[in-house]
């Protein structure tokens, strides 16, 4: 029971329950109404933030190589040192994923979605205390459009054909029309900087909540509030340190021994034994990453549409979900799209777990003799024995998959995407378009499913330009349709993310966006004396 | 003359080298050289050989130890271009494109032939440049020389507790042999030993850290930090480290000395009337020297190459990490120098170990 409060009173600090449906299920529990009004009271006072103090973060994913230029930044760790003082044009809204303006106070699209005019945010400041400008935005995006750039957003950048500053304005012009430009510009490496950082890519110069301090490749990063921040709804600490600790151990005997106030990626197996410490709390929140088993629509055996369909039958995703993820997940649907993406078209079906339908469409498929399925522990965590479960699943399908383990080494090169079966993992994408687009157009350099359907690409492009958000998500459901019955991808289960922290840490924004709220963990929480 | 085969002036030519058969062999040099090329140089060396036994063999183990350097240094090379992926792919990861994979390989030169690069690589790295890192871009030697200092503080330390504790505790060993405090010590060194350093760690972190709140974790050492600050920041993995080595060194001590005890001059001490503790320190532990320095001088390359896992559960900055970042990413400017310099130590260190056996041999201290 005490669980439960425990529960309901974190859903009125997070702001998400009122005072008459938190009345309403404390008197179910049983708690007299004045001790609830009072426990009301405390929960809301609660959250109001708290200003000060030092917050410590021991985060997984740090590298000695790790770069201090934004456009490089791929660590999990660089990702929170890049959102603690970097901003961003656009961020997006933690829980509907819906953009919201940051950097940019407004914008507006041409009719065909091809041109979009952004209005920039006036007097902020750098922390070297340059004003912002234009001049600096359109810097900033030609220097991670450029092809000779390693910038990790090229892919998202491709599409731009021209970026300008008019008057006070930033207008950029698309090779297409394209309705989700906003978001795609909230990718993190997009960090403005002092003239886009064409002069000095690693000064770590921005406009954010904090100042870099100190930094040392893949030991530790410090930051100091930045007092000229143009927001007062986040930078509630007075200095942050983020440590590298890429081992899983470390970061549970730092955080139960109170060296730190936060820590990522925990393994679902350890979340039951860490969460017998009393001072802990675990944050789970939905994500977008999804752990896939993939076939290449175009290679033998898995060109024939009923194999395809067999195998996705023979999937027990209850059992992955409970058994792979602990519990700390939810079943996909073999379509790479969930509730947490903005016009996500409900109503689809859920595909279950069903041998007898699986050693229909098996026998139709004409197919005999094992199914070679590749896998490896970097695939994602748990990936070997997500295999072997698969393999006792289909067995009573009467499909034999023979299960090869292969080098984690080199997996990415000589497996993934190269292999006709295998194990695989997507992190999610800001829009539906653009996971599509990555990883499921005829001609996307990702397209590991080998997916390729004219109609499909045809459908994907109109949607793209469509401004009509009803029809938009009607197209979206088409396509979602077309993966899930027809391509090549069978998709068990979208993980969670799973942070822990303790329970001095009040504010965390469960955000939809990515792990570590995304990214915003050290900027969004306060610290409770 | 036929009575004088021996004494024939046909034989007088080349058999200088066979004056003194037992010193040449000593040195390993030839015996016979040919006389139709007997070069200035050759006669040079043999000379210096039979004069300073001592010197020519420790100027021969130098220069082994280079030539065995510059072998390694063509292995590691060979090595990393036979593992599987490369890094611009590597590196990238799933966000990569074609055109960004591409513009890395290029700016790299990963196109040119190795032997090429090789050249380059090695003609660096004698005058101490190991290059930029492909990864970070920043001087690979610059790094290195903060991650070494990192990891030689800690070896410095762990060595400072362990070497004089593991002798001592031989040698206590050896006093009360098959004793109550010979066992202990056995036991204690041989529990240690057989546990895995990481679970030893584990379990210092868990007493220390987590239940009793007393030890700093994690061990991270940082730039601003005071002295004071850094020991009470190692003093977990020191103690990690110390424990795993003792046991090694110990034994060996223990043995080495024990050998010594059954030969005949221990006997004649003894008769002599002289302490136990005496006839260990002065008479028996002197000429067990050359094994336990052995033993001491592979620990001591361990404290500072292998320690990765230790580095690793107490999020050290040290070189082990360090090389562990540059492999998972195939960053092959620092792996190919971190290799290089974990190969120097190794070398080093063995060969002042055989250096120092060496002087500690009276037969060539003193040459007849």
């Amino acid at each position: 029971m005490s669980d439960y409060k425990d529960y309901l009173t974190r859903q009125v600090m997070l702001g998400k329950m009122n005072r008459r449906e938190f009345l309403g299920r404390a008197a179910a529990l049983g708690i007299a109404a004045s001790t609830a009004n009072t426990l009301f009271a405390t929960s809301a006072a609660a959250q109001e933030p708290k200003r000060g103090g030092h917050l410590k973060l021991g985060l997984e994913g740090a590298a000695a190589t790790d770069s201090k230029d934004p456009a490089k930044a791929l660590s999990q760790f660089l990702f929170v040192v890049v959102r603690t003082w970097g901003d961003l044009l656009v961020e997006s809204h933690p829980t509907t994923g819906a953009p919201v303006p940051a950097l940019a106070e407004s914008w507006e699209p041409s009719a065909d979605a091809a041109t979009w005019t952004f209005t920039i945010r006036k007097g902020v400041k750098f922390h070297d205390g340059k004003e912002l400008t234009v001049e600096d935005v359109v810097k900033t995006l030609q220097r991670h459009t450029d092809d000779k750039s390693e910038s990790g957003a090229l892919g998202v950048m491709k599409s731009i054909k021209e970026i300008k500053a008019d008057g006070g304005k930033l207008v950029l012009t698309l090779t297409e029309g394209n309705a989700d430009l906003p978001l795609l510009l909230s990718d993190y490496h997009l960090v403005i900087q002092p003239n886009g950082g064409m002069d000095n890519p690693d000064a770590m110069v921005g406009t954010g909540p904090y100042k870099v301090a100190s930094f040392e490749p893949g030991v530790r990063a410090t930051f100091e509030r930045n007092q000229d921040d143009w927001r007062t709804d986040r930078g509630y600490v007075d200095s942050v340190e983020l440590i590298a600790m890429n081992d899983a151990t470390a970061r549970i005997a730092a955080l139960s021994s109170g060296q730190v106030h936060f820590i990522n990626r925990i393994d679902p197996k350890t979340v039951s034994l860490l969460k017998r410490a009393p001072t802990v709390e675990i944050l789970n929140t939905s994500g977008r990453g999804h752990y896939v088993f993939i076939m290449h629509c175009n290679t033998a055996p898995f060109d024939n549409n009923d194999l395809r369909m067999a195998l996705k039958l023979a999937m027990d995703r209850e059992t992955m979900v409970q058994r792979i993820l602990g519990g700390y997940g939810k079943i996909g649907n073999d379509f790479p799209i969930n509730d947490t993406y903005a016009l996500f078209p409900e109503g689809i079906e859920q595909r279950v777990y069903d041998p007898d339908k699986a050693a229909f469409h098996y026998k139709k498929s004409g197919h005999s003799g094992p199914v070679l399925l590749r896998t490896s522990d970097v695939a994602f965590p748990g990936a070997v024995d997500a295999a072997v479960l698969y393999q006792e699943s289909a067995k009573k399908a009467g499909i034999e998959i023979e299960v090869k383990r292969e080098p984690g080494d080199g997996y990415w090169t000589n497996v993934w995407n190269a292999q006709p079966f295998c194990t695989s993992y997507w992190g999610g994408r800001p829009t539906q378009d653009q996971m599509y687009s990555t990883a499921y157009l005829s001609n996307a350099d990702w397209n590991d499913t080998r997916f390729q359907r004219e109609d499909f690409d045809k459908l994907l492009l109109q949607a793209r330009s469509e401004l009509d958000e009803a029809k938009r998500k009607d197209m979206y459901r088409t396509l979602a349709m077309m993966v899930r019955d027809e391509g090549g991808v069978i998709l068990p289960m979208f993980n969670d993310f799973v942070n822990a922290s303790t329970k001095q840490v009040k504010g965390y924004v469960h955000d939809i966006g990515n792990d570590m709220s995304n990214g915003y963990v050290a900027t969004r929480v306060w610290l409770d004396a | 003359m036929e009575s004088g085969p021996i004494t024939g002036p046909v034989l007088t030519d080349g058999a200088a080298g066979d004056t003194h058969p037992r010193s040449a062999e000593l040195s390993g040099v030839p015996a016979k050289p040919n006389p139709a090329t007997g070069e200035l140089g050759g006669t040079f060396w043999r000379r210096f050989v039979f004069r300073r036994p001592l010197v020519a063999l420790i100027l021969q183990r130098l220069g082994l130890s280079v030539g065995l350097l510059f072998a390694v240094s063509l292995m590691i090379f060979g090595g990393i271009e036979a593992l599987p992926g490369d890094f611009a792919t590597t590196y990238l990861g799933q966000s990569a494109t074609p055109q960004a994979v591409e513009n890395i390989r290029k700016d790299l030169g990963l196109d040119r032939p190795w032997s090429e690069r090789y050249l380059s690589w090695l003609g660096g790295a004698v005058q101490g440049d190991f290059g930029t890192s492909w990864a970070s871009k920043n001087s690979v030697s610059e790094q290195i020389g903060k991650r070494l200092g990192n990891s030689l503080f800690l070896a410095f330390f762990a060595a400072l507790i362990s070497v004089p504790l593991a002798v001592g505790l031989g040698m206590l060993a050896v006093q009360f042999r098959n004793r109550l405090p010979d066992k202990i010590i056995n036991v204690i060194s041989l529990a240690a030993i057989s546990l895995p350093e990481f679970f030893i760690g584990y379990l210092l972190i868990m007493f220390f850290a987590v239940q009793l709140g007393v030890a700093t974790f994690p061990a991270t050492v940082y730039d601003s930090m005071t002295f004071t600050e850094r020991l009470s920041a190692i003093a977990l993995p020191v103690a990690t480290l110390v424990l795993v080595v003792l046991a090694h060194m110990m034994r060996m001590t223990r043995a080495a000395i024990l050998n010594v005890m059954s030969s005949a001059y221990v006997e004649t001490a003894e008769l002599k009337g002289l302490g136990t503790f005496r006839i260990i320190a002065r008479h028996a532990a002197p000429n067990a020297v050359a094994p336990v320095i052995n033993v001491i001088a592979l620990n001591l390359a361990y404290l500072v190459v292998g320690v990765v896992v230790v580095e690793v559960v107490f999020v050290y900055p040290g070189m082990g990490q360090y090389m562990v970042d540059a492999v998972t990413v195939r960053d092959m400017p620092v792996v190919q120098a971190c290799g290089l310099i974990f190969a120097a130590f190794y070398i080093f260190l063995n060969m002042a170990a055989d250096i120092l056996a060496i002087l500690a041999n009276p037969r060539l201290r003193h040459p007849r």
